[in-house]
This record gives C-alpha cells, structure tokens and sequence, in this order.
C-alpha cells in the first residue's frame, strides 16, 4: 500500500454494488419518489442480494420506510405519492402499471413496526393467507401452518392453542405470528418496517434470530432505528440521508469504517 | 470532530486520551532516563527510573478499565471503536515501553562499578536517541491523528534495526579485544535488545494510529533492517 492510500477512501464516492456480492435480487435504479410535490427518495440506485439481510438505517424522514413501501407498491394504496424510475425483481420492473400487484405482494411479503394480527384464530391467521393464493386440501394445509409457525419459531409456543385469537398472543408472539404468516405464502422478498420498535429485549432477539435463520433462503430488507439492530442482523447496510442513499456497503464496513463523513456522524451518535 | 450527541461520552473518550498522553509522557522519560543512567553510572536515577514504573502500570489499568466500560456502556462503532480499541493497544505498548526502560535501569545498576568501556556505549546512546524520536514521532502522530507521520515511523524503525546490527558486531569487537570488557559488554548486549524493541513497540503504535485514523492497517511488508542470514539476537532479549 502505498502512502497516498492511507484513509483515502473517504472520499470514494459510494458505489452502486458492493463487494462479495452475489446475485441481485432487487435492484432500484435513478429512483425518485414523490409525497404529491415532496421529493421523498432522490436517485437512488440499490441493489438487494439474494438471500442477504439488508438494513436501512439513517433519521426519521429520511426516506427508508418510503423506499422500503416501494418495493412491494404499498405506496398505490395512496392517491398523490408515486415513484418514478425502475424497480427490477429478478429482472422485471415492478413499476410497470400492468404488474399483477397480489402476484408481486405474494412474492415480497412485508412485516409492520405494530404486529398486526387478523382478529382470528391463530390458525387461520396463517390459513387465511395461504387460501388467497392456493387451494389445499386439510392435511396439506395443517403442514402448511404447522411449517411457517415453526419457521417463526412459534410453533412451541401456540402449538397446543391454535384455535386460540392471534390477538391473545403476547406483542413479541404476535409479530412471530404475522413473520409466521408472511412465510407462510412462501415470499420470496420479505421487507421488515422497524419490526421489533413495540417488542421487549428478548422478543427482539427473538426476531432478529428468526431473521437470521430465514436470510439464505429469502432475501431480507430491514428498516431499523436502532443502529445496533442494523449491525446485529444484517450483511449490507444502507445509511440514507434527506431521500438519499448517503452509504450502501458490508455492514462490518458500516461500523468499523464507514466512508461518508455523515454515516460516520450518524452511527457514533455525532448527527446535528 | 462533531462531537457526540451525549456529552458524557465525549468526555470518557477525552480522559483515555489524556492518559494515553501522560502514559506516553512518562515512558519517553524513562527511555531517556535509563539510558543516561547507564552511560552516566548515575545509580540514583537508575533507581528512578525503577521506581516509576508502577506509575505506568497503573495508568495502563486504568486505561482498560475505561475503555472497557465506554465498550459496555456506549457500544462504539466506527471511528469511536478504533479509538478504544487503539488506546488499550497503545497503553499496552507503552507499558512495555516502561519494562524495557526499567531493564536497562536494572542493568545499569547491575554493572554498578565494574570496568566500563565508554567507547562501547556510544553506538548504545545513538541506539537510544534514534529510539527516544521515534516514541516522540509516534506519539505526536498519534495526538494529532497523523496516519502520515505514523507511517513515516513505521518505516523509520529499520533505522533502529541496523544501527542494532552494528553495535552488536561492535560490541563482539570489545569483548574479543579484551576478556576483561566480557561482563560489561554482554550486559550492553541485552540493552541494545531492550531499546530495538523501544523501536519495536513504536511501530506497533505507529500501526494502531494508522489503523485509527484510516481504519485499515497497513498491509505492506515493513522494510527490513537485517538481512535473513544475519545472526538472530532474539534470545538475548533478557527481561530481567
């Protein structure tokens, strides 16, 4: 190495891919998104690799939420708010206005901050999912439940009341039901909104080894506000500033030395 | 830098720093001291000297019990983490920094009045200075968060590894001249080992500095100052 290179990369401006990546899941180009007339996300270019954890991190408003609504086309439920660019999922852009938007929420599942359980059965919280997109029969169907509850590592916990209301289950259960219910349809994305922000500290590591289990098989995105959340579960941190993506590497990089100065302020709690 | 939002953070991180300082204040010292002790037969400092050194022992405690509870209660990252992690480093290295100081000390009373060889000690004094700048370098380089100057040190240390060549073939030359110059000069032999590793150990610091500053170490082989076939002197290092 030579001299010059000591700390230079400060300066190197944030690259589009990282390195070690493998295959791109979800890839966002020259992405802008708009509030009416308020610019939300200003280009953003991003790449979500298979089976990895991605967490979202940087101050409130700063667009992760609003970005993180865009890959499933939550934001269509609104009048007046619309992205503009290419949002490509295995290729095909999400954007496009003849895009099958059960089929596309089928294949990007979402978690909420609040868990929000159906006023159901805890059985037919997981059932009533699966009926949307697939007709089983009984049996298939018991596994079928069976499956996500231990995939949520819920199963122990609800396998001896499973006619019991989901809305009996204690705030860390009910979140472990709905990641339940979103596994069950067999997403292949599922996007995580600040999931542990209403859950105690054990329910949190709860999730967060529920979400390392299911990184591998499905690509993961996660908005956090705690940081050390971001640098616990995931394997890419995203650190946006004002709609903007300010920093997008391995996390380990993210908080051991990170290259923009303002993720730097932003991790070690330097921010305003 | 910006500082942190919580004040009381800011301040653990400005105590280590200010101990690192005084850490390093101290073994310069010593360093220093030691040698002229030495080449002075000045007993009394060399009693100093010895006597110091669990002055250092303590602000190194002291400097890792900080930086543990800033660890646990903070959990650092980024540029904050290397700081820690960099000052337990840094007052680890100065500790020993310390040790090698008081060794020479300790040797230094040993010799007491035995037949000294004054010629034999000038090339241990140039030894000794070459050391002394290179923990003042390093040092400045760490306070002002200089990865430059750190690397300039890093590279200098090769200085010190020839000039310990040569005094140990000079110090062969006496002892072969005259028998009698034997005790002396052996006990010269271990004081240049102790002081190369002065050099060592600002390396290491010089590392740490790089590392905190630009958050990589460097990864470049160190330039050499003894060729592979030369004699290794490492087991002469005797720590007393």
């Amino acid at each position: 190495m030579s001299n010059s290179q000591v700390g230079n990369d400060v300066n190197a401006p944030t690259p589009a891919k990282a390195p070690n990546a493998s295959k791109d899941k979800v890839v966002a180009r020259a992405l802008n998104f708009y509030y009416g007339q308020n610019r939300a996300l200003k280009e953003v270019n991003l790449n979500l690799y298979e089976g990895q954890v991605t967490a979202f991190i940087g101050p409130s408003g700063c667009g992760k939420s609003t970005l993180l609504r865009v890959l499933n086309r939550m934001y269509d439920l609104y009048p007046g708010q619309r992205a503009e660019g290419e949002v490509l999922l295995d290729g095909e852009n999400i954007l496009s206005k003849n895009l099958d938007l059960n089929l596309l929420r089928s294949r990007v599942g979402m978690v909420f901050q609040k868990p929000t359980p159906f006023p159901m059965t805890i059985y037919d919280n997981i059932a009533f999912g699966i009926r949307l997109y697939e007709k089983l029969p009984k049996s298939e169907m018991n596994d079928r439940v069976e499956s996500a509850l231990k995939r949520s590592a819920l199963w122990g916990e609800v396998k001896d009341k499973l006619q019991a209301n989901g809305l009996s289950l204690s705030g860390g259960q009910q979140q472990r039901l709905c990641i339940a219910r979103t596994v069950a349809i067999k997403p292949e994305v599922i996007l995580f909104d600040e999931p542990c922000s209403a859950l105690d500290p054990i329910s949190t590591a709860k999730i967060e080894e529920l979400i390392d289990e299911l990184s591998g098989d499905y690509t993961i995105a996660i908005v956090t506000h705690n940081m050390q959340q971001a640098a616990r579960v995931s394997h890419y941190t995203v650190f946006m500033y004002l709609g903007e993506m300010v920093e997008f590497n391995e996390t380990d990089k993210v908080f051991t030395s990170p290259r923009d100065k303002r993720t730097q302020d932003y991790v070690t709690g330097r921010f305003g | 830098m910006v500082n942190h939002t919580m004040k009381a953070y800011d301040k653990e991180l400005d105590t280590l720093e200010r101990r690192i300082a005084e850490m390093g204040g101290i073994a310069e010292k010593m360093v220093i001291d030691a040698m002229d002790a030495l080449s002075n037969a000045d007993t009394v400092l060399a009693h100093q000297v010895v006597a110091t050194d669990p002055r250092l022992d303590a602000l190194q405690r002291e400097i890792e019990n900080l930086a543990v509870m800033t660890i646990a209660r903070r959990q650092p990252v980024a540029v904050d983490l290397r700081e820690l992690i960099g000052a337990i480093r840094i007052a680890g290295d100065l500790e020993r920094v310390g040790d090698l100081a008081k060794n020479i000390a300790k040797r230094s009373i040993k010799i007491g009045a035995e037949a000294r060889v004054p010629r034999a000690i000038v090339g241990l004094k140039h030894m000794n200075e070459v050391a002394t700048e290179l923990m003042k370098d390093v040092l400045d380089a760490y306070a002002q968060r200089d990865a430059e100057r750190a690397r300039e040190v890093w590279e200098r240390d090769v200085d010190l590894d020839a000039l310990e060549d040569s005094v140990f073939r000079d110090l062969l030359t006496h002892m072969m001249e005259d028998p009698r110059n034997i005790s002396f000069c052996a006990h010269l032999l271990f004081c240049s080992k102790n002081i190369e590793r002065i050099g060592d150990h600002a390396t290491n610091i010089a590392e740490t500095v790089i590392y905190l500053v630009s958050g990589q170490a460097p990864t470049s082989e160190r330039p050499r100052g003894r060729q592979e076939t030369d004699v290794d002197i490492e087991a002469a290092g005797g720590d007393a």
